[in-house]
């Protein structure tokens, strides 16, 4: 079990990394008390989720995907899916980043807009203006 | 119009984007457009959708290569009877709403009039794109258009809005984040993002635990999407906060889309085989329905304003239709499905109602309320009958849709879902009488000296809602009645056909 | 709360660490995402599109239809900021606050008041102001130039290098942000307005959307760009390829237009008057 745990680990550890960022965002996101910190929570969260599908696609011994001599015109080599790595999860994730970026934008602007409604971004002093009133 | 026809899936998403887009140009350009716009390219879409609809009855299912590539590698579009009827529904609910709250939004927002209507329509697309795609991915990207444009819609209102809508951002980016995990399992384990394409693949990892792992984090992520009960605490104060042109779309179609979704991934993507059979999740998913129901309808009943009584009102039925969902029988399964288009339809009705009453009273305290069936008798009447479907009294069609949701509930031989739904009628009766009583019986507050801290106008400028309001409002309270004497037709012609054999 | 959240995190974080066991090794070449739909992507894509970039080529033809979406997800941000912040009364500020150019001396002027539009040596400045910096401000004129053309690379060159609309429009969005920051928001302003950035927003979009309704005009599916080699006068190889042009193009407006309509909003919270 031991040298099993250590061998998954030591093939995995990207992944690990992976859930530890993504708890650190998790656990940000509940307990800060402060409304940009839960931003920053949410952001590591949604970059974890980016880097696990960016890690899909690793391939061992394989290079970026852009096809080499691709602009001399085509149809000279053979190309093997082997050489290149994934770019689909590339792909993807670029449309995450983008709507993580997108999310962001929205979420400021609305503590903005908390913040000058109540003048404070934590969340226990606005708890406790919205009891008083 | 003939050549077009092989687009329809496609139109009913493009037509609305560019509606969107152009809305937006004219909110700077010429800003009496905008309206028109946003209300053509729901009309289009609305049309559109219906002839999708009418062929896909005898077609079973529309297939749409977009950008021309086949399957496993391009964005295909798939239309069956299920979804065609949904994206019915949303057109038709969208645009309703946005005749009826013309006036609302032109004195809410008179100078970004374009903003508003371009983010609305934007919003209608998103959830229509989800419906419609036949890919798990761009599900999500929809998904995020409909979520970043719905915050938005949201916080735009007054008072707590924005407060509430940054914690409804947080709870559903978690969702998405987490239904995009889930794609992400997915992906890992099959290679591919294809929903048809990952449920032939499926049945070699039926054993995996990351295909468990992969189905619940979809799961969990749509249930805080659709706020099923432990996760719904983002809902009440959201919706009641807004402004009551983005409500009456948000609240009909947010959470009835998120439950389509799921019945969507469980039967396209994760097979009825895996969720219902292997999973073991059914006793779990109805018990947390039966929760849903009675503390939302105990929720309820604490409440003294109108519009938030109903969001826990809409929490109940969120678990109606899970609940439905998870006993897995034909009968249930067919109730949970009727109850997403009447629930979507009782839903509008009763928001626009309720719209009405608070643009002429500013304000939805139930003391507010006295005397209104004689100001504003037609929105009342609406009113009374979009209560009388949520309670579920025929001929409406809450009734048809609990009645088969019942008679699930007694072929599986959940008699915990049974008293819960009879529990929820009994306070929905409990909760709408105790307005129309108010309504009807009490006189109007003018003259007395109890409570005179009125915010709205003196009690003598009451009168009945501007016309194109009660004209929509009017028309969803009859296709209230119509959809309850037609349940036959759409039962067996449609909602019957789409249910995989399998159950 | 704390006892809450650390619960939560434990035990969701340990069920996805058992999850991991079961994964594929990291970088299996034999693992299903390296054998199931990508090895066509990175084998016939050149012969499909004449794209060596495979990102591009997969992101802006084999999934453009997510692409659409990815920039209408950025143009509905900046629409949801706009409609939150926007403050389109025009309040009178406090007092204003100007420096004399040549020497550097502040003048306050209280309520209402304004320097008369011609006295050209004297500019206005934010009241949360710092110290005029002769070398920030030459050093971001100086770098605007550079930004801009390697926007305009990285945009254009995305078929044959890592680049493309997103990337290039970002950069292309940052050369306004930083001359906004180190001048102030009333010149960026100036020089771009708020409609400028808002219609162009829609304009981006609408050039991605608008090619693939012309394709679908021209008898094809939406976004199926081999439709346009009759109107590009190529045939439908190159056609896919000058087609993720247009679309790289749409994307690169919108993106950049986009982030600068944001960077108002935010900056000055709506109100459009004094910057960061």
């Amino acid at each position: 079990m031991g040298v099993e745990l250590f061998s998954d680990i030591a093939s995995k550890y990207n992944y690990l990394g992976v859930v530890i960022l993504m708890m650190i965002g998790l656990y940000a996101m509940i307990a800060k008390n402060n409304l940009v910190k839960k931003i920053i929570g949410m952001n590591i969260f949604q970059t974890a989720i980016i880097l696990f599908y960016v890690s899909t696609a690793a391939k061992r011994g394989a290079t970026i995907p852009i096809i080499r001599h691709g602009h001399n015109g085509h149809g000279h080599e053979v190309i093997h899916a082997a050489e290149y790595i994934n770019p689909l999860p590339h792909v993807l994730m670029l449309t995450a980043i983008v709507v993580s970026v997108a999310t962001l934008g929205v979420a400021l602007a609305l503590a903005v807009k908390v913040y000058h409604q109540y003048g404070t971004l934590e969340e226990d002093e606005i708890r406790g203006q919205l009891r008083n009133k | 119009m003939e050549n077009l026809s092989p687009h329809f899936p496609a139109l009913i998403i493009i037509v609305p984007l560019i509606a969107a887009l152009l809305t937006s140009a004219a909110g700077w350009l010429n800003r009496r457009l905008c309206f028109h716009f946003a209300a053509l390219g729901l009309f289009t879409s609305l049309l559109v959708s219906t002839g999708l609809l009418a062929s896909v009855l005898d077609k079973d299912v529309i297939l749409y290569r977009l950008g021309g590539w086949p399957a496993p590698w391009g964005i295909l579009y798939r239309i069956d009877r299920l979804n065609g009827l949904v994206l019915v529904v949303i057109f038709f609910i969208a645009f309703l709403n946005l005749i009826a709250n013309k006036r609302t939004v032109e004195e809410s927002f008179p100078e970004q009039l374009g903003g508003f209507y371009a983010l609305y329509v934007l919003f209608v697309t998103g959830l229509s794109g989800m419906v419609a795609t036949g890919d798990a991915f761009n599900l999500y990207v929809l998904l995020e258009i409909s979520s970043l444009t719905g915050y938005a819609l949201i916080g735009i209102g007054h008072e707590r809005a924005p407060l509430a809508g940054l914690n409804y951002l947080f709870m559903g980016t978690i969702g998405a984040s987490l239904y995009l995990l889930g794609i992400g399992f997915l992906y890992l384990m099959t290679g591919s993002l294809n929903m048809t394409d990952i449920a032939s693949l499926l049945p070699g990892f039926y054993g995996s635990p990351v295909m468990v792992l992969a189905f619940l984090l979809c799961m969990t992520g749509l249930f805080i999407k659709m706020a099923l009960f432990p996760l719904h605490a983002w809902l009440p104060n959201a919706y009641s906060f807004s402004p009551s042109a983005s409500i009456g779309v948000i609240a009909p179609l947010t959470t009835k889309v998120m439950i389509y979704v799921m019945i969507r991934m469980t039967f396209d993507v994760f097979t009825p085989d895996f969720s219902f059979k292997m999973m073991h999740l059914g006793e779990v998913m109805v018990w947390l329905a039966v929760a849903a129901i009675i503390m939302g309808s105990l929720f309820a009943l604490a409440q003294t304003r109108l519009k938030r009584m109903l969001t826990y009102v809409i929490i109940a039925e969120v678990g109606y239709m899970v609940g439905g969902f998870w006993l897995g029988n034909r009968m249930a399964v067919t109730g949970a499905v009727l109850h997403i288009l009447n629930d979507a339809v009782m839903t509008l009705c009763i928001f626009l109602a309720a719209g009405a009453v608070v643009y002429q009273i500013c304000g939805d305290d139930f003391e507010d309320l006295k005397g209104l069936f004689r100001k504003m008798p037609i929105s009342m009447a609406a009113f009374t009958v979009a209560a009388l479907s949520l309670i579920g009294v025929p001929p409406t069609c809450g009734f048809f849709s609990k009645w088969y949701l019942i008679s699930g509930g007694i072929a599986a031989g959940h008699y915990g879902f049974v008293v819960a739904l009879l529990f929820s009628s009994l306070v929905n009766a409990v909760l709408f009488f105790r307005i129309i009583e108010i309504g009807y019986f009490e006189p109007f507050s003018e003259g007395e000296g109890g409570h005179g801290v009125h915010h709205g106008p003196p009690a003598m400028e009451i009168r009945e809602a501007p016309a194109g309001m009660l004209a929509c409002l009017l028309l969803a309270a009859v296709s209230l009645i119509v959809l309850g004497i037609y349940t036959g037709d759409i039962v067996t012609r449609i909602i019957d056909l789409a249910i995989p054999p399998a159950i | 709360m704390r006892i809450i959240g650390l619960l939560i995190v434990i035990a969701f974080g340990s069920l996805l660490r058992y999850g991991v066991f079961f994964f594929p090794e990291w970088g299996d070449p034999a693992s299903p995402p390296s054998l199931h739909v990508s090895p066509h992507y990175i084998e016939e894509a050149i012969a499909e599109t004449a794209v060596p970039n495979l990102v591009t080529a997969v992101l802006a033809d084999y999934r453009g239809y997510d692409t659409m979406f990815e920039t209408t997800v950025i143009f509905a941000a900046g629409l949801a900021c706009f409609m939150l912040l926007r403050v389109l009364q025009r309040q009178v500020p406090e007092c204003r606050l100007y420096r004399h150019i040549p020497t550097g001396i502040t003048l306050r002027i209280e309520k209402g008041g304004k320097l008369p539009t011609e006295s050209g040596s004297f500019e206005r400045i934010d009241s949360n102001w710092v110290p005029h910096d002769l070398i920030i401000k030459s050093t971001s004129r100086f770098i605007t130039p550079f930004l801009q053309i390697f926007a305009l690379y990285v945009i254009a060159h995305g078929h044959h290098s890592p680049g493309g609309g997103f990337q290039g429009g970002v950069i292309l969005g940052a050369a306004v942000i930083m001359y906004a920051i180190s001048y102030d928001l009333r010149r960026s302003i100036q020089r771009i307005g708020e409609q400028a950035t808002a219609v162009l927003g829609s304009a981006g979009v609408l050039i991605y959307a608008g090619t693939g309704a012309l394709c679908m005009v021209l008898g094809a599916a939406f976004l199926d760009y081999g439709a346009l080699a009759g109107l590009l006068g190529v045939d439908p190889v190159m056609a896919r390829s000058h087609g993720m042009l247009i679309v790289e193009i749409g994307v690169g407006i919108a993106v950049s237009a986009v982030m600068v309509w944001i960077y108002y909003n935010l900056s000055s919270a709506g109100r459009h008057d004094e910057g960061l």
